[in-house]
Parts: structure tokens; C-alpha cells; sequence
């Protein structure tokens, strides 16, 4: 049963740089980087050294808790530095590509026929489980459990965001492979959210049940989808996947190789030209940013992700593993004289205290980032709500997260949430709290204390 | 060097020493910070509390402003200087230089001790505990001159500033942690430590209680006195006010408690930029309504007769009880402070009522706090955090329930 979805608390937040629909091939990186940063809570084991030859899709190191979820290499090449930190922590394993590609083989899986223990084997041991998150705790999907239903969100509110509209286009067989392929993992439905007035390729797929959605940002956030069709209750678990990795699985699902490409927006005020790049997950950024994209000394953040949620990265850093999006704003690290007191027009707000953004909604802004405003305790309530879509009381949720008491957080619906989930909330925080920080906080904290 | 780099300089030089966090407030009040954004959301929103707490401040502006003009008018209507105002909020007599300045010169001394004292009292304990020091004492110094008989000595609001601050809010952990409004908690220490100050009939006019001791001293002049509404209700005197003085403010009371109208305006900006909660205003005269519909029923039911020490208050009608005394005041600008007001918005209706309710019942029923709506803000930022629980209690049981339903 399709259900459509009207959000109306939330808010949208217009932003200079929105990518041109045009599609160009990336410079090919010559050096790719897999962290296991990327993978919350991930302890990796080792599999290649320095020194390993290895394909696209050979394992390059697999989850210490679960020895058959495997992490595998974007592009075949040698592995040339494991970089690690404190304590022997892996920080980073970065490997240098070969001029032509060459791809491990799992051999083709026909969704439609094969059972649940095949498509999960062939999952887990071709590095295609990393895309497949579960919530409780926003971690890599337990494989020994199933979840209750899967959730997929096609439909990208966050400030500018890859519209999936257009990288996600002439990927329908992809797409309809993987979807077939999870819904056997499930014993209940394969959800997936769409825009109302969109052209979306999921549009036309069997075997999903298909949300149309509405409104403001998150109401594309997969978080949102969850709690207005069905929340996470103790004891369920459901899983997530981004829409554009399904095109991921369901290439290796059908030919049998990991390629790792994905479409890539480029986006930002700071950007000259914002665009679509197709390029691989763990690629190095600066073949990207800098054509026709900001010049070499810049006082910029580079941000893999959006500017809600993505990870801060340098200039020789590296597409993350779940980003479609690389965003470039403004630094905002100068100071600004009574900027407490005096009329703001420049700037995003959700208030009107002598803030005029409410006067012309339709302004795209060229937001930096400074915080505008030191970090404070909690003060003003009731704003928060207007942007969080969710049955759940933000504030206290969050001060539940910082005086550690688990039965409330429970209680108050923690197992339902992400750290994304409260993006908005940080966002037009007045105290500056670190809202997704706290979040996540929180949730590895019940994951350490009460476990799946 | 510009000022922005000098300061900046010395703002690294301070950097880990116990000054620090008195030079950021100051070196803040001039710039807004450079921090940028860690990981998180890269943007922020352009508010912050200072941004937010300067809302509220200009919305109180017009009160304080007008203040000081109805100071001299009081004092000099009294002393019978000038006829009392014929020609509606504009009237001539009222807006003259010679009002201002009485007003003025009485009216500064106590915002800069307010300030001068809470904010020392701030920064102190800024340094002791090394944290920031908070914008909240911002609106706070402002409400505590507006809240004050005109006549207060400086030494008393001082020592009620010191302990407000205190005790009201950093023994809890400054902004953001105190059950009780500071305002309030200072504006209830000066009525129960010195309520001579605090009630009467001399201390609402400038000069009256100067004139009582010149007169005791043997001067021959004519005393000067001026009563509250409220007051004269309680003692169930005549009051010589038109509803519409009432309703301007051309009456004695607290400096800026007077005038409806500019406090509804005020009330109508920080619902309009979202600072104040119209929720807690709107429920709280609805509730001061039912409770004064309640008393005026009891009246007209004859229960209660003229010869009872309670007609006076509990026979005005409903709608006056919404213009008289600090109802309006103390619902707009100190039953939506935020941190001490319900906060939830479902719990915000229940506050806001019980607010509205229980300021008119201390007001009928205690006519010797004839200010019901100090005690019952009070009283509801105790009850607040037991409001949220029960409206945080239900969301809890739906998440319970939605389990229950799947299982049964």
C-alpha cells in the first residue's frame, strides 16, 4: 500500500552553487583511499598488506565482529601506504590505481531466482554490505538479523544535494536488481520514498512499495520516511541503503564485478561551476575541485557529503564512502563587528530578531562557516520542533544523550533516530550545541551498553 | 593595526587564562567570534543568544522609555504641578522634557546598578568556574529596573540583584540551568525583605517617601502619595483612574509595568520574531479570564457582599484584572522565559493557564500581595518541569503502546 507523505515541519535551506545537470568524466584519480572512518564503529582486520596487488573488488580488509562482512577496493592497483594512528588504529589503507582496470569476478546472481543465503553471501563477501546501514545506531546492518522492513530514500532534500533524479537516470535495471535482491532479506517491505513531482527512475520498479513525499527538507531524509511509515520499536531492526549504492549492488548483482563508480555533484557557493562528475568512491577530491572549481589557495571548507552532514576533508582528501555530494563554502574565520545586534540580511534564519531571511524565501544565500555565536547551554525552546518532523521531543533527547541516562533515551525513542535526523535542529540551534555529535554520542553509548 | 587584529591579538594572549572568559565577553559584545564549524552542520543559523536575548530587550525599550516619562508625571501630577492627561495616549500634558528628566535621572542609577551589579556578579563567577560568561543577565538587568517601585533605594537592589543572581541562578549553573526566573527571584527577595519598599502608598510616586520624612522633620509642605490599583482594590478604596489611564499607563505602579498597550505591543514583536512563546501569553489571559469570570459569577451570585474584605478585587471586572497591576507585564516578558517556562508546547497551555489562573486568585484572596502574578510565575517554574514530564510521559506511552499493538 503506497502512502503519500505530506512533511510540514521542516525547513529549506536555499543555498548558492546548485549543480548544472551536465555530466563529465572525472580526471582519474591516481590514488584512492579507504578509511575505516567511514564505517561507524568498524573494527577492521587487515587482509591486504603494502605491497598486495590487488583487483577492483578484492577485499582489502573485513569487520572484526563479523569476519564475513568485507570492505573491497574501489579500483585494482597496489596497496602503498596503511596509515595508522594512535594505538595501531587504522586510519586510512590507500592504494594507487593501475592505467587499465581490472575487476574480480563474482560471477552474476539472478535476484529473481536466487534464495535470501545466496544474495547475502555474495553481499557480504563482495564489500557490498558496507552500504546496507540498520538502524538501531546508524551502523553497518548486522547481517544475523533481519530487519522488519528496508527503507530507501529517492528523493534528496538536503541542501544541495545530487538531485536523484538525474544521477540515478538509465540506472533502472540496476536499481530493480537490487531492490528484488534485498526485499528477499526481509521479511516485510522494501519502502522507498520518491519526490511528488518527480521523474523518479524508482518510479517504475516491482517489488517496492513506493512512498510520494513532500515538503520541506528532511522530508527526503530516510529518517523521516521511517518514523511516518513505520517506527523502530525495542527489539525491530530496519535497514537502510542509499539510493545511489543500490546502483552498486545491482551491478555486481548482475555482472558480477564491484565498480564502484557513482555520480558525483560538485556544488557550492564557492564553486565557479558546479556540476555532475561521475568518479569513484575514495577517489582523491583534488581531481575534482579544482577544474573550473575554486583556485588553489582558497579559504574554503571542503565538505564530502552536504553541508548538513558531510565530513570536513583537506584539499587532498578523499571522497567518502557514502557521499554523492562534495560541497566547497566559504571559510568563515573572521570576526564580525556587532554582528550579535545588527539587521542580518545575508544570512539564513528561523527567527525574525531583526533577521530578514523570512522576507524573501526564495534568496539562494552564500552561507560561510562561522558558528555567528558562541556555544551556549540550552535556552530557547520550541523552535527546534518546528523543524523536526519526528514524534519525538528533540531537546529532550538530546540533554537525555548528555546526562547518559539510557532507560530515557530509550524511552524517548532513540533506537528510531540518526544523527542526520538532527541536522535541522543543530542547524538553527541558538546555543550552537552540537547536535549530530551528541546524537551519535549517544547511540554508541546504547550500543555499548545494551548491545543488538 | 586595526582594532579587529589588536583585538584578536589579546584575545590569543588571554587564551587559557583565568581572564579569559571576561575579555571573550567583552571582545564578543564588540565582534561576533571566528569560530567556524567543527563537523556537524558545515552552516549555521545567523541567531545566537546574545541575538536572541537583544530581542527581548528591545522589545522592553518602549516600557523603560515610557517609564521614565509616567516617573515625572506621577511626581508632578502629585505635587500638583500639571493637570492630569485630558487627550488620550498622546496627551501633552504627559510627553514633556520636565517628565522625562525626573524620570530619567531616577530610572538610569537603577539599570546601571541592575547591570552594573548582575553582570559583576556574572563575570565573577565567569572566572571562578572558568566558563563563558552568559548572555542571560542581559534581559534580566533590563526587567529588574522595570519591575521596582520608582522610589527603591540603590544599597536594596543591589544586595537583591547579588542574591537574585546567586541564588537564583549560578548555585544551579548559570543560563540555561535555573528553576526560577532571576528577575523574579529578585523582584520576590525585595517584597519579603523589605516589603515597606515594596507596597504602600509611597513608594509608586517619585519623591513621596523623600517628602513624608521632610514633612516628619517639621517642613511645611503637603504629602505626596500615589497607590496602586491593586492597592486601592485590596483596601477597597475608590480608584480615581479611567480605564483608559489604565490601559495607556497613566497610573502608579512599577516603573514599566504601567502601560498595556506598549507592553502589548512589545508582546506582538516577540511573538512576531518568534523570540516569546504566544502560547504562554495567550494561555495565560485565558486563565486570568476564567479565574476573574469565576469571582465576577460569585459576585453577581451575591455570595460575596460589599461588606466582605474580597468584594473590591473580586467584583472588577474580568477584562480589568488583564490591565491593572504586572499581569501583562510579567506574562509577556518573564512567564515566557524560556528556561523556566514549560518546554514543551503542549505543556506551554497548561504553564501559560495556570499563570493566568493562580495570579488572579493570590490577587483576590491576598490582599496584602495584592501582585498575584510574581508569586504565580514563581510558582509555575517550579511546577514546569513536572508539566513537561506528564506531556513527555504521553509521547513515551504512544512508543509503548505502538509495541503493545504489534505484539498483541
Amino acid at each position: 500500500m503506497s502512502k503519500d507523505i505530506l512533511i510540514k515541519k521542516g525547513l529549506d535551506i536555499k543555498l548558492k552553487g546548485e549543480a548544472e545537470k551536465t555530466l563529465e568524466k572525472a580526471i582519474l584519480s591516481n590514488f584512492y583511499t579507504l578509511r575505516p572512518e567511514d564505517f561507524h564503529g568498524l573494527t577492521p582486520k587487515l587482509i591486504s598488506k603494502v605491497g598486495s596487488i590487488i583487483n577492483a573488488g578484492d577485499p582489502v580488509f573485513y569487520d572484526k565482529s563479523n569476519e564475513n562482512i568485507k570492505f573491497v577496493s574501489p579500483v585494482s592497483g597496489e596497496v602503498i601506504e596503511i596509515n595508522r594512528g594512535e594505538k595501531r588504529k587504522i586510519l586510512s589503507v590507500k592504494i594507487q590505481a593501475d592505467k587499465t582496470q581490472t575487476y574480480k569476478d563474482y560471477g552474476s546472481v539472478n535476484p529473481d531466482t536466487a534464495n535470501a543465503e545466496a544474495i547475502k553471501a555474495r553481499l557480504l563477501e563482495s564489500g557490498c554490505w558496507a552500504f546496507i546501514k540498520q538502524r538501531p545506531y546508524d551502523v553497518i546492518a548486522n547481517p544475523n538479523k533481519s530487519p522488519k522492513a528496508i527503507f530507501i530514500s529517492g528523493y534528496a532534500t538536503a541542501p544541495l544535494a545530487a538531485d536523484l533524479d538525474f544521477t540515478l537516470k538509465g540506472k533502472e535495471r540496476e536499481l530493480q536488481a537490487a531492490v528484488t535482491a534485498l526485499g528477499k532479506l526481509t521479511s516485510g517491505k522494501v519502502h522507498v520514498a520518491i519526490g511528488k513531482s518527480s521523474t523518479s527512475p524508482f518510479a517504475g520498479l516491482s517489488g517496492i512499495t513506493l512512498h510520494k513525499v513532500s515538503g520541506p527538507h528532511p522530508s527526503g531524509n530516510v529518517g523521516t520516511l521511517i518514523n511516518k511509515i513505520d517506527p523502530v520499536n525495542k527489539g525491530e531492526v530496519v535497514w537502510t541503503v542509499n539510493a545511489q549504492d543500490l546502483v552498486i549492488i545491482g551491478e555486481l548483482l548482475l555482472t558480477g564485478k564491484f565498480n564502484a563508480e557513482r555520480i558525483v555533484a560538485l556544488v557550492g557557493s564557492s564553486i565557479e561551476k558546479p556540476r555532475y562528475f561521475v568518479a569513484k568512491l575514495g577517489c582523491e577530491v583534488a581531481t575534482i575541485i579544482y577544474d573550473k572549481g575554486i583556485p588553489q589557495d582558497a579559504n574554503v571548507r571542503i565538505i564530502s557529503g552536504n553541508v548538513l552532514s558531510g565530513k570536513h576533508i583537506k584539499p587532498d582528501g578523499y571522497l567518502d564512502y557514502y557521499s554523492n555530494v562534495i560541497t566547497v563554502i566559504p571559510e568563515g574565520d573572521d570576526y564580525e563587528l556587532f554582528g550579535w545586534t545588527k539587521p542580518v540580511f545575508n544570512k539564513v534564519s528561523t527567527s525574525r530578531a531583526l533577521t530578514f531571511s523570512w522576507l524573501n524565501p526564495k534568496k539562494e544565500y552564500e552561507l560561510d562557516t562561522n558558528t555567528n555565536g558562541e556555544h551556549r547551554a540550552f535556552v530557547t525552546t520550541g523552535n527546534y520542533e518546528e523543524v523536526f518532523p519526528l514524534d519525538i521531543y528533540p531537546m529532550q533527547i538530546l540533554k537525555a544523550c548528555m546526562y547518559k541516562d539510557l532507560d530515557e533515551m530509550e524511552a524517548l525513542g532513540m533506537y528510531e533516530v540518526a544523527p542526520e535526523d538532527f541536522a535541522l535542529t543543530e542547524f538553527i540551534c541558538v546555543s550552537k550545541q552540537p547536535h549530530q555529535d551528541i546524537i551519535r554520542k549517544g547511540l554508541d553509548l546504547m550500543l555499548k551498553e545494551i548491545g543488538e | 593595526m586595526s582594532l579587529k587584529s589588536n583585538l584578536h591579538s589579546l584575545k590569543e594572549k588571554y587564551k587559557g587564562t583565568k581572564m579569559a572568559p571576561a575579555f571573550n565577553a567583552l571582545h564578543t559584545f564588540l565582534y561576533t567570534p571566528n569560530d567556524t564549524t567543527h563537523n556537524g552542520t558545515h552552516i549555521k543559523v545567523a541567531d545566537d543568544l546574545k541575538r536572541t536575548m537583544n530581542t527581548v530587550i528591545l522589545a522592553m525599550l518602549p516600557c523603560l522609555i515610557f517609564g521614565m516619562f509616567n516617573a515625572g508625571y506621577q511626581h508632578n501630577l502629585a505635587v500638583g504641578d500639571i493637570q492630569a492627561v485630558t487627550s488620550g495616549f498622546f496627551s501633552s500634558e504627559f510627553w514633556t522634557l520636565d517628565n522625562f528628566m525626573i524620570g530619567f535621572w531616577k530610572i538610569i542609577p537603577l539599570v546601571i546598578v541592575s547591570y552594573g551589579v548582575g553582570l559583576g556578579v556574572e563575570f565573577l563567577f565567569a572566572v571562578i568556574k572558568n566558563h563563558e560568561v552568559e548572555e542571560g543577565y542581559l534581559v534580566t538587568g533590563m526587567l529588574v529596573p522595570l519591575i521596582v517601585p520608582i522610589d527603591i533605594p540603590l544599597w536594596m537592589l543591589a544586595i537583591a540583584v547579588i542574591f537574585g543572581v546567586v541564588i537564583g541562578k549560578e548555585v544551579f549553573g548559570g543560563t540555561g540551568m535555573n528553576i526560577l526566573n532571576p528577575a523574579l527571584t529578585i523582584r520576590a527577595f525585595l517584597f519579603f525583605a523589605y516589603p515597606t519598599w515594596m507596597s504602600g502608598d509611597k513608594v509608586w510616586v517619585e519623591g513621596a517617601v523623600q517628602r513624608t520624612n521632610d514633612i516628619a522633620a517639621g517642613a511645611n509642605l503637603d504629602a505626596i502619595s500615589g497607590e496602586t490599583i491593586l492597592g486601592s482594590l485590596a483596601q477597597g478604596k475608590e480608584i480615581a483612574y479611567s480605564v483608559s489611564d489604565m490601559f495607556l499607563g497613566f497610573i502608579p505602579g512599577s516603573i514599566g509595568e504601567t502601560s498595556t498597550l506598549l507592553i502589548i505591543l512589545g508582546g506582538l514583536f516577540l511573538i512576531f520574531t518568534k523570540i516569546g512563546s504566544w502560547r504562554i501569553m495567550l494561555s495565560s489571559a485565558l486563565g486570568a479570564i476564567v479565574m476573574g469570570l469565576i469571582f465576577n459569577q460569585v459576585v453577581s451570585a451575591g455570595i460575596i457582599t460589599e461588606s466582605s474584605k474580597f468584594y473590591g478585587l473580586m467584583s472588577t471586572p474580568f477584562w480589568e484584572h488583564l490591565i491593572i497591576g504586572g499581569f501583562a507585564f510579567g506574562v509577556v516578558f518573564m512567564a515566557t522565559d524560556p528556561v523556566t517556562a514549560s518546554q514543551t508546547n503542549k505543556g506551554k497551555w497548561y504553564y501559560g493557564f495556570f499563570i493566568g489562573f493562580i495570579s488572579i486568585l493570590i490577587r483576590v484572596f491576598n490582599p496584602a500581595y495584592p501582585e498575584g502574578v510574581m508569586l504565580a510565575i514563581l510558582l509555575m517554574n517550579v511546577f514546569a518541569p513536572t508539566i513537561d514530564h506528564y506531556i513527555i510521559q504521553g509521547n513515551i506511552k504512544q512508543r509503548l503502546k505502538r509495541v503493545k499493538v504489534k505484539t498483541a
